[in-house]
C-alpha cells in the first residue's frame, strides 16, 4: 500500500540516525530544502551524487490553447524545473517494485 | 550546487555542529526519500515538490541502430513534481532580473 510520507518523517530519520532534538532535526531538514530552493531560485543546477539532479529550463512564449473553449491564449515564457534521478535511485526503485 | 558544497553551508549555519554530523544529516534524508520511493511510497514536501513512483506500462520498443523489436518490460521510474511556492519562486526570480 502507498503511504506519503512529509518533512516529518524526514526529521524523525534525522533524529533517529543523528541523535539531535526533533526540533533541531525538523529545522535541518528545513534548510537543506531552503538551501536547494535558494540555489535553484538563481538558476543554479544542484547536483546530488547517488540521488540526482535539478536542473532548471528556460521555456520559450508560445501560443496556448484553453481546452474548453478552444480560445488562443499566449503563454509566457517561464522557467521550469526538472528533475534527472540518478542510476542508483532508478535501480533501487525498480528492484523495490518488483519484489 | 553539489552534495559537498551543501553540506558545507549547512555546517558553516551550525558551527555547533561536527561536520561528520552535518555529513550524516544531509545523507539521511536523501537516503531516506530513496528509502520511500523503493517502499513504492510518496515523498510530500510542501512548497518544494513531491517525489513519487511511476509505472510505466511493458511495451514494444525498437533497437534505434537495428530496427529490431525488442519487448520491454512494464517498470517503474522515480518521478519529481515542482511545489507550487518552488514554481513561482523560479519565475519571481527572472522577472526581477529583468
Amino acid at each position: 500500500m502507498t503511504k506519503t510520507l512529509t518533512r516529518m518523517d524526514l526529521s524523525e530519520a534525522v533524529f533517529r540516525e543523528v541523535g539531535l532534538s526533533r526540533n533541531e532535526s525538523a529545522q535541518l531538514v528545513e534548510s537543506v530544502l531552503g538551501h536547494i530552493s535558494d540555489a535553484l531560485a538563481e538558476g543554479e543546477q544542484v547536483k546530488i551524487s547517488s540521488f540526482g539532479t535539478f536542473s532548471i529550463r528556460d521555456k520559450a512564449a508560445r501560443v496556448g490553447r484553453n481546452p474548453k473553449t478552444g480560445e488562443e491564449v499566449p503563454i509566457l515564457p517561464r522557467r521550469v524545473l526538472t528533475f534527472r534521478p540518478s542510476h542508483l535511485m532508478k535501480e533501487r526503485v525498480a528492484a523495490g517494485k518488483k519484489s | 550546487m553539489i552534495r559537498s558544497e551543501l553540506i558545507h553551508l549547512i555546517a558553516e549555519e551550525n558551527p555547533h555542529l561536527y561536520q561528520r554530523d552535518v555529513e550524516k544529516i544531509v545523507n539521511t534524508i536523501f537516503e531516506e526519500i530513496i528509502d520511500a520511493l523503493a517502499n513504492g511510497d510518496r515523498i510530500e514536501l510542501r512548497g518544494f515538490g513531491a517525489f513519487s513512483v511511476k509505472k510505466r506500462d511493458a511495451r514494444t520498443g525498437r533497437n534505434p541502430r537495428t530496427g529490431e523489436s525488442v519487448a520491454v518490460e512494464e517498470k517503474y521510474v522515480p518521478f519529481f513534481k515542482t511545489g507550487k511556492l518552488l514554481r513561482e519562486r523560479l519565475n519571481d526570480s527572472a522577472n526581477e532580473k529583468a
